[in-house]
């Protein structure tokens, strides 16, 4: 106790908390510079690029909410392609009934975020490995559901309608817009969700469950709103994969083959960190269009390396980019610093 | 009479159903691992029976004496080396290993075996024959054989674990490792040997349903991993018996559903897991046995 009221009367003269070592300023400044540049592809690169590009925004949208379950909230979920699927469908939905796809998509995040109240009330219950597998069988269960009605494609899917008045160069650049603000719009909503209330709250989970609860934590509410945010952001992946593949197949957008790769990507980038599902992503399109001609040889050798991570390196690449250099491009922690002293890092 | 022809065809693939989910549940109750590649292993056992079979000609039941003890063999050295080293780090570590083991598994076998679905002892008479009762009720035998295995799996079991000296050493490790430990007992060997008869089972599991019907790459997860899943949360967790009860549950729900309408089979015992998520969480046997 005389310990920790020394701190207190010492941090007022001799410690400042800070988010950053480093001027955040500076990083907002690289960000939204980055972003800038990106806007401009459709002008400067070709199109397969773009195409390429926009499954990069799908796959880095994705593993940033597969993040935010896993690696802040402890949530692991095998059933997150529930939402890529539902997503997928709002469009189609809306597609039929007169909608344009593009304004189709926010509504299909909403909607998934909607949905995703009364799968948590199903699943909230289990912890741990059950919660996996649980969310597993949801994901089953509400594919073998949107099976039954044929006017949505029923078993085999149909392609997406209203998109036939756009020229092929305006459609993959809007597209690509579509699917660079959908990914700015998840990270940006992520970062500002881990500074803000929550990521308090969640970081009181992750070092002591009991401890936070009877601290007053709303562990209950945190998880509800990690699950509808990250349903919402992982619907809005969906509505974005309809529209870049213009058809939606009930097997293809609610295949497991989702989760594989958001987990992959943020397992190797570094779970339960902002950054490591970026470079995640960078690594697995590189993996994947280095080996697009050997079929699923991407997805084995990406697990393999996941596992290896998982074992050996639990931070990924970005833990050890961090260990090294203390970098941190989006500051959510709090650093320690005691005025002429180096740092020290608070928590993490 | 076809009500009653689907439920005894329900019980009866609920044994097939409890021969999946008691290498599941036996895993979580002792080391509290959740096997996300449990299915996936199932599948590689059929396979390699599938190839046993092609190359040494030996009779498909006789293959069980060499698949069994192979995939016990295989559940040791796993759980000795990763899955254990996974335990040692974080439960949630033991997710992220066994789901990628999962995706790497399915997608390895989807690459050497293609997507062709694979079928064990087609030409046996215990596969294809049946026998009827009455006019209109026609069992086949091999679903009374494995419903038949699977009472006699769950027998064993539990006569292993409550009377032998490692099943003695099972549940004390189960119930307090570090207490085990002080004991004198190395708990990751007792760790290893649980896994070793959870894989046994799945080896029998995965054998029993490649004979039942078509083994696929994708087998192992889309039905053999969650109707496992399905059938021990529906029995109550950690209960042994319970799964046996859970498959019979889950089993007639599906055959039910099939009655209603074919396409729904599925669905319909996914129907009757989420109702029973719902409305009694612990499953319907609430005696934990094993855990």
């Amino acid at each position: 106790m005389t310990v920790a009221t020394d701190t207190t009367t010492r941090s007022e003269e001799e410690f400042r908390v800070t988010r950053s070592r480093r001027n955040v300023a500076w990083t907002g400044a690289g960000a939204l510079a980055v972003v800038v540049v990106l806007a401009f592809f459709p002008y400067i690169v070709y199109s397969g690029t773009t195409t390429i590009m926009v499954q990069a925004f799908i796959v880095l949208t994705l593993a940033s909410m597969w993040n935010l379950l896993a690696g802040y909230a402890g949530l692991v979920s095998v059933g997150h392609q529930a939402f890529v699927g539902l997503g997928a469908y709002f469009v189609l939905i809306l597609a039929i009934h007169g909608t344009s796809p593009f304004a189709a998509l926010p509504v299909a995040a909403i909607g998934c975020g909607v949905a995703a109240l009364p799968l948590w009330w199903l699943v909230s219950r289990l912890r741990s490995g059950y919660f996996a597998i649980a969310t597993w069988v949801l994901a089953a269960t509400v594919m073998l559901v949107i099976e039954k009605f044929s006017s949505i494609g029923g078993g085999t899917g149909m392609p997406l309608p209203g998109l036939s008045g756009f020229s092929p160069t305006l459609l993959t650049a809007d597209t690509y817009w579509a699917g660079l603000a959908v990914t700015v719009i998840a990270l940006a909503g992520i970062y500002l969700l881990l500074r803000g209330r929550l990521g308090l709250v969640l970081t009181a989970i992750r070092d002591d469950e009991t401890a936070a609860r009877s601290s007053g934590a709303r562990v209950g509410l945190a998880r509800l709103l990690v699950f509808v945010v990250t349903g919402a952001g992982c619907g809005a992946a969906g509505a974005l994969l309809a529209i870049s593949q213009l058809q939606v197949q009930p097997g293809a957008v609610f295949s497991v083959q989702w989760t594989a790769e958001m987990a992959f990507a943020t397992i190797i980038g570094g779970l339960g960190t902002i950054e490591g599902p970026i470079i995640g992503t960078a690594v697995y399109m590189v993996l994947q269009q280095t080996l697009a001609a050997y079929n699923a040889w991407y997805l084995i050798i990406l697990g393999l390396v996941a596992i290896a991570v998982a074992l050996f390196a639990r931070r990924g690449l970005w833990g050890l980019v961090d260990e090294h250099l203390n970098v941190r491009l989006f500051p959510v922690g709090y650093w320690l610093r005691a005025t002429g002293a180096p740092g020290r890092k608070n928590g993490k | 009479m076809a009500w009653v022809n689907a439920i005894i065809q329900g019980v009866l693939t609920g044994g097939l159903y409890a021969l999946f989910a008691c290498g599941l549940s036996l895993m979580f109750g002792v080391m509290n691992v959740v096997n996300l590649a449990h299915g996936d292993l199932a599948v590689v056992a059929g396979y390699v029976a599938i190839g046993i079979i092609a190359v040494t000609h030996v009779p498909v039941l006789a293959s069980f004496l060499i698949v069994v003890p192979v995939m016990a063999l295989l559940g040791y050295v796993l759980q000795r080396t990763i899955l254990q080293g996974a335990l040692d780090r974080s439960v949630l570590t033991t997710l992220l290993v066994t789901f990628g083991l999962s995706v790497v598994i399915e997608n390895g076998l989807l690459q050497f075996f293609t997507a062709n679905s694979r079928a064990i002892g087609t030409g046996l008479s215990l596969v294809t024959g049946s026998f009827k009762l009455g006019s209109q009720i026609q069992i086949g035998y091999l679903l009374v054989v494995i419903f038949a295995t699977a009472v006699v799996v769950l027998l064993g079991l539990q006569y292993f674990l409550s009377r032998s000296r490692y099943g003695r050493l099972i549940r004390a490790v189960a119930d307090d490792k570090e207490a085990a430990q002080l004991s004198g007992v190395d708990y990751r060997h007792v760790f290893g040997i649980a896994a070793a008869l959870a894989f046994g089972t799945v080896a029998l599991a995965g054998v029993a349903y490649g004979m039942y019907s078509q083994l696929q790459p994708t087998t192992g997860t889309d039905t053999i991993l969650l109707f496992a899943f399905a059938a021990v949360v529906i029995g109550g967790l950690g209960s042994l018996w319970g799964t046996l009860l859970g498959g019979v549950v889950l089993g007639v729900a599906q055959q039910i559903g099939a009655q209603i309408n074919i396409s729904d089979e599925v669905l319909a015992g996914y129907i009757v897991f989420l109702a029973v998520l719902v409305l009694r969480p612990q499953g319907l046997t609430t005696r934990r046995a094993q855990s």
